[in-house]
């Protein structure tokens, strides 16, 4: 598709756009009302920030967790640990977790929150022993309750397989947070993410986020998410402390992550069904919020200032929006399709023409930056919707507000893989709402050629 | 390569071919279990054999046998054929079997090792054997299984030819005495002629781990003998289990060896422990077998999985040597609600499923022609000409068109032959449990 000229007058390379401080290359074709731009409060309401406490919230997010402040029992906040892993769920009956009363996990091994249509998953009726003592020395089965797991992850009484590490993945780093979940309809986790920290020549700090979902119906979906995300954080972190332009080092670690997905590929040539995934990507660095993409996995852009209007800040590659970009279909009916999610951009060998979507923005206010999977933006699709799950609190808590994400899908019936990385940007300095862009590597000239998102 | 080792015991191998997607609620799973036993190391006669074996060689000698006097001649031949293949170092002795059982060689209840004069010496005492009597198969099987009883080889094996029915035998007794060699020793059972019954040497091959075949022409006999002899000194693992775990609430629909024959093992169950049962599969050497594996499983809902079942390749202990797992593979049960997974069929599954009905197909034909139903023996060997085409099995299909004129072979059409010789018919019927492997995608 030519022509990234947008609703937005295709603004050119270092040419502010409104209510943000620049837009150091030309601006993905965004959704929404290009009002939203221009409307943007960008002023710091005092009494908002920072929140300590989740204030419960009206409306879906409230609605999340009824009664579970915290879906998972873990990871409170960032004082909490840089990692959380909540993969045995029950598995440990003794040990104690600090959170949910046994049973109550995302797996449906009991009474969850928000399992109530699958109390007991397993329908085989089985009725056995109390958990405790069923299994002493060795882990106990989830499903039944009574058999040991066995080296291969089944139990040994009623077969079942047991939640794997990739089931429900959480992490945090100070200035990022992912949670990766499977959902309630899919038998294994097919997304991926990573997150890392970094520091610039200058030392100051650069954070990374990359989301990745791969393509069910490849083979081996799981180590294609798994091989992207992985090489597309390395690339990051190898180019950016040694000064690579962020959107360039994007670009670089989107190629780097296709040529990982590539590689699982059988050696043979037309090789039917070779490993897929989508990826989306976030780099804040140097007051600069860089986005890549080639998918349908999204970014959203939710400011700190609530008043403000959140945006999207990834167009998918999917039957849907090439529809709708054509012109050829309204949004509504474009996704009402059967064919809407069909995506028609993604990493792996079966993708011939490989086109790397890369955007960089200059924001002049402080927001959060949502990199999500469709396992979760089927369920709040709209900015408005995003920015309505996500809590007031995001920026100081990324962990509990990805939490919050992925329990909202999981809500909403979680048929999908759900991953989402929630980034924090902080503006740089202080800076005056609405001022002109202010001079500096950020505004330099891009490689307009892979800058230029193709949408 | 090389090896250098005593004939080592090869190297087992489990493959599981299987769509572990079902609908939500579905509860059968099928998976295609291949067995492949590798570097066992080329075995040839001039290797000590070190008495790992010793086989039993029982050969008809009822009266029929000398019309014509080819019968007697050949199977004469044939088992000194079969003497000469012997491995040095290999139990044997040879049997006349009639309406009693007799000890040919070595005699006196014992068995002998193969070397130059022991082997010149069985064929010395083959010139003795004569025709006369009747058949009572149960006695020759009885008397192998009591000198194989005195062997300390793990592989025991028996080379049984007849030429006609089990007439002088109660067929209660034969079964009785199959039941009860059945896991002592394995045997291969060979019909010469065209006067005996296929079911008897089937159902004696079958029960005994063996093969069974037919070989029409007593001139054909030596090759067959020499063959099969070939194939038993080839053997390094005696008494190997295809032991199937299932969870609770989980049932075993059917267990099939499906190749290199369709052989219906779900019966042959000996229960092992909790909720593990072995299903015996004989004696390997270098080979490769394929097993149909049909559990019912527990509904479960969408995005749960779960262990169908475990199958275990497994070798008794013998005399110090503990029970050993040689291979295992894993049965799966994945419930999904992509329409697209949930409903294809493995190609493997499709294959084996299609060999399984051919067999069927063809021994319910030949059954249904022999009532003198004409269409429903029309309509069965249709199918079977049908699916030995689809499949590419062109063995089973030649042997079909002796029977059948084929009309149409991808529509199954067919007329039944008018004029069919007997060994057409008893060659198609004893070999239509033989399989082709699943064709390469």
């Amino acid at each position: 598709m030519p022509a990234p000229a947008g609703p937005h007058g295709s603004p050119g390379a270092g040419e502010p756009a409104p209510g943000w401080g620049s837009v150091a290359a030309a601006a993905p074709t965004l959704v929404g009302d290009p009002a939203d731009w221009a409307t943007a409060p960008a002023q710091h309401r005092p009494e908002q920030e920072p929140e300590q406490e989740p204030e419960p919230r009206p409306g879906p997010a409230g609605a999340a967790y009824p009664g579970h402040e915290n879906p998972y029992g873990a990871g409170q906040g960032p004082a909490d640990g840089p990692e959380t892993r909540h993969d045995r769920p029950g598995g440990d009956p003794a040990g104690g977790h600090p959170g949910p009363p046994p049973g109550a996990t995302p797996w449906g091994t009991g009474e969850g929150a928000h399992e109530a249509p699958h109390e007991n998953p397993y329908e085989n009726g089985y009725d056995g022993p109390p958990p405790s003592g069923a299994a002493p020395g060795g882990k106990t089965c989830v499903a039944c309750r009574a058999g040991h797991v066995d080296t291969d992850g089944y139990c040994e009484h009623c077969g079942h397989a047991q939640p794997r590490e990739r089931d429900h993945v959480e992490e945090e780093l100070g200035s990022v947070a992912a949670v990766s979940d499977r959902g309630l309809r899919h038998h294994r986790n097919e997304d991926s993410f990573a997150v890392s920290a970094t520091a610039l020549p200058d030392g100051s700090a650069a954070t990374v986020a990359i989301v990745c979902d791969g393509v069910s119906s490849a083979s081996r979906p799981d180590e294609a998410s798994a091989a992207a995300a992985a090489a597309a954080n390395e690339a990051l972190l190898e180019a950016l402390p040694r000064g690579a332009h962020p959107q360039e080092a994007m670009h670089e670690a989107i190629l780097a992550a296709a040529a990982a997905v590539n590689a699982l590929a059988p050696e043979v040539p037309g090789a039917q069904n070779a490993p897929a995934c989508t990826l989306v990507g976030a780099v804040v660095s140097g007051g600069l919020l860089t986005i890549g993409w080639v998918g349908d996995s999204r970014a959203y852009w939710v400011p700190d200032d609530r008043a403000a209007l959140p945006r999207r800040l990834t167009e998918d590659d999917s039957w849907a929006a090439q529809m709708v970009a054509a012109g050829l279909m309204g949004e509504a009916e474009a996704y009402a399709d059967v064919r809407a999610h069909a995506i028609t951009g993604w990493l792996g060998a079966d993708a011939y023409d490989l086109e790397p979507h890369t955007a960089i923005f200059k924001p002049d206010h402080p927001g959060v930056v949502v990199v999500c999977t469709d396992g979760l933006w089927n369920y709040a699709e709209s900015a408005r919707e995003m920015a309505q799950v996500l809590p007031a609190d995001a920026a100081v808590r990324p962990l509990h507000s990805a939490q919050v994400l992925v329990g909202h899908a999981l809500d909403g019936g979680g048929h999908d893989n759900i991953t989402v990385a929630v980034v924090p940007f902080a503006t740089q300095t202080e800076r005056e709402p609405g001022a002109a862009p202010e001079p500096g590597p950020a505004a330099a000239p891009e490689p307009e050629v892979e800058a230029r998102p193709q949408v | 390569m090389a090896n250098f080792a005593k004939p080592s015991a090869p190297r087992f191998s489990v493959d599981v071919y299987q769509n572990e997607f079902l609908p939500e609620g579905g509860r059968d799973v099928h998976a295609i279990v291949t067995v492949t036993a590798t570097g066992g190391g080329s075995v040839t006669r001039g290797t000590p054999a070190d008495g790992t074996a010793a086989v039993v060689i029982m050969v008809d000698c009822s009266g029929s046998m000398e019309y014509p006097p080819e019968k007697m001649r050949g199977a004469r031949e044939a088992t000194a054929a079969a003497i000469d293949t012997l491995r040095d170092g290999t139990a044997f002795a040879v049997i006349a079997g009639t309406h009693v059982a007799k000890e040919v060689y070595p005699g006196q209840g014992r068995l002998a090792v193969a070397d130059p004069a022991t082997r010149a010496r069985a064929k010395e005492a083959l010139r003795g054997l004569s025709a006369g009597g009747g058949t009572a198969i149960g006695t020759w099987l009885r008397l192998a299984d009591g000198l194989l009883r005195g062997s300390t080889a793990a592989i025991r094996h028996g080379i049984l030819l007849t030429d006609g029915r089990n007439e002088h035998e109660e067929p209660a007794v034969l079964r009785a005495t199959l039941d009860a060699c059945a896991g002592r020793f394995t045997c291969d059972a060979r019909g010469v002629g065209t006067d005996w019954e296929v079911k008897e040497v089937t159902g004696i091959a079958s029960a005994l781990l063996g093969s069974a075949d037919i070989v029409a022409d007593p001139a054909h006999l030596t090759e067959d003998f020499t063959l099969m002899m070939e194939n038993v000194m080839g053997k390094e693992v005696a008494d190997v289990s295809l032991r199937l775990w299932t969870p609770v609430g989980v049932e075993i629909q059917y267990v099939k060896q499906v190749a290199p024959t369709v052989q219906d093992l779900t019966a042959r169950r000996t229960d092992t422990g909790p909720r593990a049962g072995d299903y015996p599969t004989g004696s390997w050497g270098d080979e490769s077998r394929e097993y149909h594996v049909c559990v019912r499983v527990p509904g479960a809902a969408v995005g749960q999985e779960m262990l169908a079942s475990r199958a275990t390749l497994v070798r008794p202990a013998t005399g110090g040597e503990p029970e050993a797992v040689l291979a295992q593979g894993l049965v799966r049960a994945v419930w999904t609600n992509d329409v697209a997974a949930s409903t294809a069929i493995n190609p493997q599954v499709a294959h084996y499923t299609g060999q399984a009905e051919l067999a069927q197909a063809i021994q319910q034909g030949l059954e249904a022609r022999k009532m003198g139903d004409v269409d429903g023996a029309t309509a069965k060997l249709g199918r079977a000409v049908q699916l030995a085409s689809v499949s590419g099995n062109a063995d089973t299909a030649r042997l079909l068109s002796k029977v059948v004129d084929v009309v149409d072979a991808v529509a199954g059409t067919v007329r039944l032959k008018a004029k069919v010789a007997d060994a057409d018919e008893m060659t198609l019927e004893t070999r239509s449990t033989q399989t082709v492997r699943v064709k390469k995608f």
